[in-house]
This record gives structure tokens, C-alpha cells and sequence, in this order.
């Protein structure tokens, strides 16, 4: 059984037997969520620090796949402090994007699962919610008023059979406290296509998506995440379909508005150039958990972890000539199999003798900087 | 638009022409001649003519002594002119026969199409919205024996059932035995009674392609990008669906449904047959097992017009329903 499933290779019967436990998790989560009348209890919960908008603690998110269960979020702890930008970066597949997605608890139902750990949203007067806990009527409250979410294909993100101004209004109404009228909606979606800088808002509050290029549907899902003025945004690779002119015009218009509205920022992106301009905090992700995290100096200037040492040297530098572009060597482990030990341990370079024990507690080696690398051990900052 | 409706007209003229000329062609070629047997009929009363004699009088009579096409431009030409014929085998003018039939065939498609849409729509939107649940193998189970099911065969365990068995309805026949003594409603009621065995077939073989291709666009939207963005607004599982998956999904059902409603008028050959219901389905395979030149190729004319207009309707459809094809 074990070397079928080292090639990759699962017969009709192990494959049956995986789904159908798969089934009775996912059923009892699922179960669990769509709930009705759950007392508000069970999800509440109290910031550790008043002062941050979003706690991760311990994030596990599992995909329940034929093939086998996916760690694709394995123990995530982070914060994203009040008017903050953290950035969170890391190869493809890493679990950056699962990370944001437990938050909206948008996971592609029923095969995903936040299976542990905690999300404490704030939700102001010295209220939290654990979103893990929360049930879809209460979520389906928050997103797109306390948590909202820019997407990273502009070109797909917006239906394609609905008018830009309906789709921004649809929101508003879903969050209006206030009973505005059509008009004011109309008011407010107009204010908000001005506010990230389209200057035929009228025009274009009248247009389909498919009227519009892909930096202008970009500025229209960014629209429609800050229409309710949310205290935290996702921008899960914002830039990333983008040209350099209209991504470095996204970015700043990103930064602007965070300032106008006092929102913190997720940014997940594999662009460190995007990070360094954007990011106050930094969190490293590889293979589904944190290998390092901290303010933005720390990580550019002082990278603890091989990971981050390796993808600081695997950026261009201007000035600098090399003949080939430097690359970590090795590739990801499989999700589906991870080892016991260090995820980066075959890849790394600078390996010690502890690195083959159990995988590196997380170590504090400044007042902002955490690292979990065995290289480490014992230097940890008083 | 204008100019795209008339150069789809112009294009759906030209299929027209060619292929009715195919069917002019495969009617002439076929093994029975309504003006053979009725010269072999002849022939054989007492003192007639021979054979040959009849059949060159007969021919020279109804127009089919001349060559394919020169036989096929004189109907295309009388077709053109509105000038229809008698049919042979009903002896009575083609457009009446056509008129007095087609109706039941309409009326009934219409009721099919009804209940098609009423019932394979929901089903797959939920069989789409739980995907690999119990319900959605048991939807795509009994859809899939649906299609799977033969006419004939349907419709013969239909009769075992509910009229050798139950005894509910009649085997045969768009009336029943005492219907001339029934008052209007009585009548009408006798009609709709036994039109039940045909349409429960019609519907049962019908839903399972809609339902399937309903679940497959239904899939494929709810897989789509701006659902995601949809819920991360905060909206609900019910308006998601039914707001935003649904209207993306309505483009290719719109479009399929659209194109089938010329279809209607076609009336269904093989039900209509099992039920010796006389629609234009059941009249049409007569008239061509009767070698029924006029009536056939009117009645095969009028579909090809129909499935043309179809595809246009279709077409038009489309733009109608997705903003991205908009015809400018």
C-alpha cells in the first residue's frame, strides 16, 4: 500500500474507500455550517491584541481530495494589524490564497475545510468573531462589509451578463444599513468608480464587463471590495494579470485608499518587488505554513529562514549582472505526503544535524522577527 | 442587424435550395410509387389498357415524366407560387390536409415543451448544486434512462401498464369510441384523455437531454470566477444561484430552447405513429409510406424552413441574452 501511494497510483477500491471518508468528514463540517439560529456564543470570541484587525491562530485547511487529504494550510498563525498592509508571499501553491480564502471562508465547498485553529476577526466594540466557528448566515454578513476580497483574474471576476454599476450596487444594497434610495446607490457607485480613478464613471456604470480592459475591471472589483468600506481587504495577486504601467497605477491607488479609509490589507502576491513597495509586515509561506515572518525591513534585510534567503537571491537585481538567474533548487513536497520533518529540508542549503528531527518550533530572534529553522535553535531573542 | 438577419435570410435560401433538391431526388428514387400501384390497379380491370400504357398516361398526368431536375424546378416553382398540389394519397388539397393536422402536433409540442422545461430545468440546477450527492445520481440516473429508453419500447410498456393492465386509457386513437355523442367539453376532455399516454412519453424521453446539458452549464458557471465574487459579497447561497449562476446558464438553454420552437409544427413522427394520433407527424409517414410525392415534400419543405429558422432564431436569441454578442 505505501509504495502505490509513493508513485502516485491508487486503485478503484483505495480511491472508493478515501472518498467515501472523505464524505462523512466533509458532511459533518458542512452539516456544522449551514446551521440555522446559532447562538452567538459559539463564535464569539476576544482579540488577543485590541490593536489587530485579523488573528490567524493555528490555521488548518484541508482539501479532501480522491487522492488523499491535502495540507494545503498546516498551523498558520500571523496578525494583520489596524491600518496595516501585511504581505504574504510564497511560491505558487503554498497556501497563500487557501490562507485568505479561510478567512471569506470561501473554500471550494464541500472538498475544503477549515479543520482547526482560529480566525478572530475584530469586528470593533471590543467584539471578535471566530469565522471558523461562524455559521453562513453570520459570514455571509461579514463578506463584502467587514472582509472583502479583490480578486486576482479581473478579466473573469466580474459576470459577464450583468451591468458594472448593478454589480457594485449589489452589494451596497446587501449591507445598507442606512435605507438609502436608487438614487443614493446610484450616488455612491458613481463616487466609488471616481474614487479608483475611472473617469467615465457614468459611462462605465452603464457598460458590461466585457466593454472594459483588464486594468479597468481590475479598478471595478477594487470598487466593489471597498464599497462598503471594510476594515480589512484581501488583495490576492491584484497585479498579477496586469502590465507593469497599470499594476504600479493599481498599487497606488491601493495605498491611497487604505489611507483614506484606515482598512488594513492582506496583500498575497510572489512579486517581493510588489511587497517590498507595498507591505509593512511580511509573512513568509512555504508548503502550507509560516516559515518566517515579521516587519518588511526584517525580511529584506535581514532574511532568517533559507527559504527567504533563496528567494531574495532568486530576484533580479538592477545593476548586478550574473549570468544565469539564481533558483532554489529541488521542488515543493508532495501536499499529499509531507514529511515529518522540515518541509525545506531537501531543498535547503545550510541544513543541520537537528534538521531531520521534528519540524522547527517557531523562534523569536528580534521583536518583530520569527523564524522556524533549527539554525536558530537556541538563539532566541530574550 | 438588419443586414445580418437578411444575409443569414440569403445564406438559409441557398441551404434550402440544395437541400430540397436531395430530397426531391430520394423521394423520386424510392421503392414505393403511389402512380405504380395505382397504373398496376388499373391495368387490371377488365378491357383496360396495359401496364405501361397506364403508368405513361399517369406520369405524363402528374407531372413526373420529365427528368429530376426539370421535375424539381416545376415544384420549386409552384412551391415558390404558393401552388401546393392535391395530395395523392389524401386526395384533398396538401395545405388542407397540412391544416387539419398540424394543430394537434403544435398543440401538443407545446405541452411537451412545457412540462420539458418545468421539470428538467429545476432538476438540473439541483443536480448541478449538489453535485455527486445522492440526489444528483438518482436526477442523472432516471435522466439518463430517459434517453436511454427507445420510443417504441416506452411506449409499449406505457400501454402494457396503463391501458392492457389498468385499463386507464385506450391503446390507439385520439378518440374514443362514443365521441360524437359527447358535448363539446365532453369531447374535449375525451381528447386530452387520450392524448396523456403520448405526452408522458414525449416528456419522459425529452427531459433527460435538457436536464443533463442543464447540469453540465450549470456546472461549469458555478465553477466560474464571478460566483466566487458573488459570495464574497456576502450574498446568499439562493441568490447566487438562482441570480448569478442561472442568467449565465440561460445562455445556452435559451438558445437550444429558441432554436427548438420551430420544431414544434414538426410534429413527432414516431409517438404520434405507436398512438395513431393523426398529427402531422402520423399523417406525414403515410403520405410517404403511400409514395405521396406533393404532400411529402411540402411537409419536408416546411421543416427545412423550420429547422433554418430555428438556427436564425437561435442565433438572435443569443444576442439577446449575453450582452458579449451583442449584433451592433
Amino acid at each position: 500500500m505505501a509504495k502505490k501511494k509513493n508513485d502516485g497510483y491508487l486503485s478503484a477500491k483505495e480511491s472508493r474507500r478515501i472518498s467515501r471518508e472523505n464524505r462523512k468528514i466533509t458532511n459533518a463540517y458542512e452539516k456544522a455550517r449551514k446551521r440555522k439560529n446559532v447562538p452567538e456564543s459559539e463564535y464569539l470570541t476576544t482579540m488577543h491584541d485590541p490593536n489587530n484587525a485579523v488573528e490567524f491562530d493555528n490555521l488548518h485547511s484541508y482539501f479532501f481530495t480522491d487522492t488523499g487529504v491535502v495540507r494545503a494550510v498546516d498551523g498558520v498563525s500571523f496578525n494583520v494589524p489596524i491600518g496595516k498592509t501585511v504581505g504574504v508571499v510564497g511560491e505558487s501553491g503554498c497556501g497563500k490564497s487557501v490562507t485568505s480564502l479561510s478567512l471569506m471562508q470561501l473554500l471550494q465547498r464541500p472538498q475544503g475545510q477549515t479543520v482547526e485553529g482560529e480566525i478572530r476577526l475584530n469586528i470593533g466594540g471590543d467584539k471578535a468573531y471566530d469565522v471558523t466557528k461562524a455559521p453562513n448566515s453570520v459570514m455571509q454578513k461579514l463578506r463584502g462589509n467587514y472582509v472583502s476580497m479583490i480578486f486576482q483574474e479581473p478579466m473573469t471576476a466580474l459576470n459577464p451578463v450583468f451591468r458594472i454599476g448593478e454589480q457594485i450596487e449589489e452589494v451596497l444594497k446587501l449591507h445598507d444599513d442606512d435605507h438609502r434610495t436608487e438614487e443614493q446607490f446610484k450616488a455612491r457607485t458613481i463616487e466609488l468608480l471616481e474614487m479608483v480613478g475611472i473617469a467615465n464613471s457614468e459611462g462605465v456604470y452603464r457598460m458590461y464587463p466585457h466593454e472594459l480592459s483588464g486594468g479597468m475591471r481590475q479598478r471595478v472589483v477594487i470598487a466593489m471590495a471597498l464599497a462598503c468600506n471594510p476594515r480589512i481587504i484581501i488583495a490576492d495577486e491584484p497585479t498579477t494579470a496586469l502590465d507593469v504601467t497599470i499594476q504600479a497605477q493599481i498599487l497606488d491607488l491601493l495605498r491611497q485608499l487604505k489611507n483614506k479609509t484606515n482598512s488594513s490589507i492582506m496583500f498575497i502576491t510572489h512579486d517581493l518587488g510588489v511587497i517590498a513597495e507595498m507591505a509593512d509586515y511580511v509573512v513568509v509561506m512555504y508548503a502550507g505554513r509560516v516559515v518566517e515572518k515579521g516587519t518588511a525591513e526584517d525580511i529584506f534585510y535581514h532574511p532568517a529562514h533559507p527559504y527567504t534567503i533563496g528567494l531574495m537571491n532568486s530576484k533580479p537585481v538592477v545593476g548586478k549582472k550574473v549570468d544565469e538567474l539564481y533558483s532554489i533548487p529541488g521542488k515543493v513536497p508532495n501536499p499529499i505526503n509531507m514529511p515529518k520533518y522540515c518541509y525545506f529540508r531537501d531543498r535547503c542549503e545550510m541544513c543541520v544535524e537537528q534538521c531531520s528531527g521534528e519540524y522547527p518550533k517557531e523562534i523569536q530572534i528580534s521583536d518583530t522577527h520569527f523564524v522556524s529553522c533549527y539554525r536558530f535553535d537556541g538563539k532566541e531573542a530574550k | 442587424m438588419h443586414k445580418y438577419i437578411i444575409k443569414r435570410l440569403l445564406y438559409s435560401a441557398l441551404i434550402f435550395f440544395f437541400v430540397m433538391l436531395v430530397i426531391y431526388i430520394i423521394l423520386r428514387c424510392l421503392p414505393t410509387s403511389y402512380l405504380e400501384n395505382v397504373a398496376r390497379q388499373m391495368s387490371q380491370r377488365p378491357g383496360s389498357k396495359t401496364y405501361q400504357e397506364w403508368l405513361a398516361q399517369l406520369e405524363a398526368q402528374y407531372g413526373m415524366d420529365r427528368g429530376y431536375l426539370a421535375g424539381y424546378f416545376g415544384w420549386l416553382g409552384n412551391f415558390i407560387t404558393g401552388n401546393h398540389g392535391d395530395s395523392w394519397f389524401y386526395t384533398v388539397p396538401v395545405i388542407e390536409k397540412f391544416h387539419d393536422t398540424v394543430w394537434l402536433s403544435f398543440w401538443m409540442g407545446l405541452i411537451v415543451m412545457f412540462f420539458e422545461i418545468i421539470i428538467a430545468i429545476p432538476l438540473g440546477i439541483l443536480a448541478a448544486t449538489k453535485q455527486y450527492s445522492v440526489t444528483d445520481y438518482t436526477v442523472s440516473i432516471v435522466a439518463l434512462a430517459g434517453i436511454s429508453l427507445p420510443t417504441f419500447f416506452f411506449a409499449s410498456l406505457l400501454k402494457l401498464v396503463f391501458s392492457v393492465k389498468l385499463g386507464w386509457f385506450d391503446l390507439f386513437g385520439l378518440v374514443g369510441r362514443n365521441y360524437e355523442r359527447l358535448s363539446a367539453m365532453g369531447q374535449f376532455l375525451d381528447k386530452a384523455h387520450h392524448l396523456v399516454l403520448p405526452i408522458v412519453t414525449l416528456v419522459v424521453l425529452s427531459i433527460g437531454g435538457l436536464m443533463r446539458y442543464t447540469r453540465t452549464n450549470m456546472l461549469e458557471v458555478m465553477s466560474a470566477d464571478y460566483i466566487r465574487t458573488a459570495r464574497a459579497k456576502g450574498l446568499d447561497e439562493h441568490t447566487v444561484i438562482y441570480k448569478h449562476a442561472f442568467r449565465n446558464t440561460l445562455i445556452p438553454l435559451v438558445t437550444i430552447l429558441g432554436g427548438s420552437l420551430p420544431g414544434l409544427f414538426s410534429g413527432a413522427l414516431i409517438t404520434e405513429t405507436l398512438y395513431a394520433i393523426p398529427g402531422i407527424g402520423y399523417t406525414s409517414y403515410n403520405a410517404m409510406v403511400g409514395g405521396d410525392i406533393p404532400f411529402s415534400m411540402f411537409y419536408l419543405a416546411f421543416i427545412a424552413i423550420l429547422t433554418l429558422l430555428g438556427n436564425l432564431i437561435a442565433d438572435l436569441l443569443y444576442a439577446v441574452v449575453d450582452p458579449r454578442v451583442r449584433l451592433s
